[in-house]
């Protein structure tokens, strides 16, 4: 059935007002994702029994929603990446579930992983590791499609097209190497193969962090084009939180593991209802001259997601941290109970709307008083 | 001063800056350093004129993206690159040694006493089978001749200094046993271990967290305002550049094309180039709107365009443009720019 209903489309009919994929509807939410875990097991006992072990996702849940770009921000070792790449199974969860348009990814009766593969795709930060060094451009480009039935003459002809649609001029570009190209171009490159399938999401694993500042606009703005042209749905990953909110309709915002906070960008940014989430948002660096951050929010390095604290894992650094965030782990749960379904703004929080309520007050102040 | 040829432009302006700073406070003076890579076939002009000055306690930052030779010139200053394959031509003027004339044994005076250096990398900076503290101590040796004990207890003292926790403990740790952060902390001690009077920083901050990074940002103001070093941060972030710096230096394929105070560069930039960079930074305020990015990307520098290197680029860009590199116009005591088409900017 599944097989059925990607035979039907024509290969090449790269551009469609309407996906005839789409199943659920608007409404139904692209991906899904519940209660996803992963644990790096890096020492076992005599009985192979695990003693301490990476907690890299610890209970996941979250929806992308048809049409939108969805942002994860956080710190290293906050479970961004080990996400997104639980998301195209090239880890394997060990527990949770992973639902595309409605269909359980590789459990029976679901998508197989090929066939979600086809519809998620996935651009990388280190654009020169992505490709193959030995295929020029166009061949990493139609290796793809051709992987998947198309035939080497269409595959090519697929390349070319999209080598012009992301800025490349096709006869200039097409026989070049990798090593022949700049980092921008190269993330290009990364780009038009990872559309190359007519994927329906694509996951952006921090892939504008390695380039320079400038080239960093010209590959947003592309990014934002071949959104509105294909219809694509963005899981957009970096740790930049400036770029996250110009880009994502949502935010996530993950810690160790976990998710401590979501909701709408601008909602999030504007009234942090985490006390992390506001303490990523004072350390990034001011751009008023008069205006120099004068104490760093956090202290210390992130912990690792080795040991974990009981209760709330944020609280042996957060400056509001009372008894009960030490005893009992918060649930992300939603600021307002009225708010709509996906839109709601939530935090994993016991003080959330106290956090939230601090919005205008300066974080400096909050840490010396 | 050598007879001024096209491509040391920037001499004029920096001439102010120089007689305005009496001989005693001014601690770096560079001129038109140029820096080639050669190989068989290829030669990369990595830096093509630069001239810079720091007074003593002064923070400089030098601006600028991958392959502007903004990390060729720091390194430079210490005379790290690979001898056999650079050729540097120019002057460069520290504490009032010439660098480029420095001999071997000379050099390793100069190197961690009167300048020292910071990387992006800690962990390549120490090497793994040492604990941390040994390795400070042996700097310290090194330099000021004393014995091991007080190498170590000199380390201590460091490390307290750049506010590591429970220093005496971390003093036996290996590299592999810090955080970024920590390790970052280590390295600045250890650079600060003969009390330079230059401090180079190579983009201490890139491979940190936003939450560690203003940690370090914060840490390294302090200690040169405590210790009244002189800085050279090189960076690519405009937000670090304005948390850390005096003074901004906009580097661009191999020159500088700006320079002025932390104000007139972020709040009036002049350059077309300083300007494309502010305006292509992404912010909430732009959302649902175009960035402006700047089109293209930089020359490659084994074979840059004859006039200004921004040209191909830049909006403004003439006929003159194209054939001639722009000389610096002095726009303030600080500030001035390299560009024909500074009025229309």
């Amino acid at each position: 059935m599944n097989a059925e209903r990607v035979s039907v489309e024509s290969p090449l009919a790269l551009k469609k007002p309407l996906d005839s994929r789409d199943r659920g509807g608007a409404a139904q939410p692209l991906l899904s994702v519940k209660a996803l875990r992963k644990h790096f097991v890096i020492k076992k006992d005599f009985f192979g029994r695990p003693v301490s072990q990476v907690h890299a996702v610890d209970g996941v849940d979250f929806d992308v929603l048809k049409g939108e770009t969805l942002g994860i921000v956080g710190e290293s070792g906050c479970g961004k990446s080990t996400t997104a790449r639980l998301l195209m199974q090239l880890l394997t969860p060990d527990a949770g579930e992973v639902i595309f348009d409605g269909d359980p990814v590789g459990k029976p009766g679901g998508l197989s992983i090929r066939e979600m593969r086809r519809q998620v795709q996935m651009v990388f930060q280190n654009s020169y590791a992505s490709l193959n060094p030995r295929m020029s451009v166009e061949e990493s480009i139609a290796f793809g499609p051709q992987v998947h039935g198309l035939g080497k003459k269409e595959a090519n002809t697929r390349a070319r097209k999209l080598l012009d649609q992301v800025g490349l001029l096709p006869n200039q570009f097409a026989s070049r190497y990798p090593h022949e190209l700049s980092g921008g171009q190269r993330q290009r490159v990364n780009i038009a193969r990872a559309l190359a399938l007519e994927p329906r999401l694509l996951i952006l694993d921090e892939a504008v962090s390695a380039l320079d500042k400038s080239v960093e606009a010209q590959v947003l703005n592309l990014l934002i084009d071949l959104k509105q042209e294909y219809g694509l749905t963005y899981l957009f990953i970096s740790h930049d939180l400036n770029v996250v909110r110009y880009i994502s309709d949502r935010v996530m915002v993950m810690y160790l593991g976990r998710v401590a906070e979501m909701g709408e960008s601008e909602s999030l940014y504007n009234a942090p209802a985490h006390p992390y989430t506001r303490a990523l948002m004072s350390a990034m660096p001011s751009m008023d001259p008069d205006n120099r951050t004068q104490v760093a929010p956090l202290a210390g390095d992130p912990p690792n997601p080795i040991d974990l604290p009981p209760g709330c894992r944020f609280c042996p650094r957060c400056s509001m941290a009372v008894d009960k965030c030490r005893e009992e782990e918060p649930e992300l749960a939603p600021l307002h109970a009225m708010q709509a379904g996906h839109l709601q703004h939530r935090s994993a929080c016991w003080r959330a709307g106290e956090v939230q309520a601090l919005a205008s007050t300066p974080i400096a102040e909050e840490i010396t008083s | 001063m050598t007879a001024p040829s096209p491509v040391d432009y920037q001499t004029i302006p920096d001439q102010a800056h120089r007689a305005a700073a009496t001989k005693s406070e001014q601690l770096v003076d560079v001129q038109n350093l140029k820096v080639h890579f050669r190989s068989p076939g290829r030669c990369v002009q990595a830096v093509n004129g630069v001239d810079l000055t720091l007074a003593k306690g002064e923070v400089l930052t030098i601006l600028g993206e991958s392959g502007s030779g903004k990390s060729v010139t720091l390194r430079a200053l210490m005379r790290l690159l690979p001898e056999r394959r650079t050729s540097i031509e120019g002057h460069i003027n520290v504490a009032g040694q010439d660098v480029l004339k420095m001999s071997r044994r000379e050099l390793s005076a100069y190197r961690g006493f009167t300048t020292s250096m910071i990387f992006q990398e800690p962990m390549l900076a120490f090497d793994p089978v040492f604990r941390i503290g040994d390795q400070i101590a042996e700097t310290v040796c090194r330099h000021e001749g004393v014995s091991h004990a007080e190498g170590l207890a000199r380390a201590l003292e460091l490390f307290e200094l750049v506010r590591i926790p429970s220093a005496k403990r971390r003093l036996s740790n290996y590299p592999h046993e810090m955080s970024g952060g920590m390790s970052q902390r280590a390295m600045i001690a250890l650079a600060l271990s003969c009390r330079p009077r230059l401090l180079l920083a190579d983009e201490p901050t890139t491979a940190l967290d936003a939450t560690v990074q203003i940690q370090i940002l914060l840490l390294l103001r302090d200690l040169q305002r405590e210790l009244g070093m002189s800085v050279i941060f090189v960076t690519h972030d405009m937000g670090v550049a304005n948390e850390i710096s005096d003074r901004i230096a906009v580097m661009y394929a191999g020159r500088v094309v700006e320079t002025g105070s932390v104000d007139e560069i972020i709040r009036a930039p002049r350059h077309p180039y300083t300007v494309g960079l502010m305006q292509s930074r992404a912010s909430g305020e732009l959302k649902g709107e175009r960035l402006s990015a700047i089109p293209g990307s930089p020359p490659d520098m084994a074979s840059p365009p004859p006039g200004c290197a921004f040209a191909p680029r830049c909006s403004l860009a003439t006929e003159e443009c194209q054939q001639n590199v722009p000389p610096a116009k002095v726009l303030g005591q600080q500030h001035w720019a390299a560009c024909w088409k500074l009025e229309g900017v």
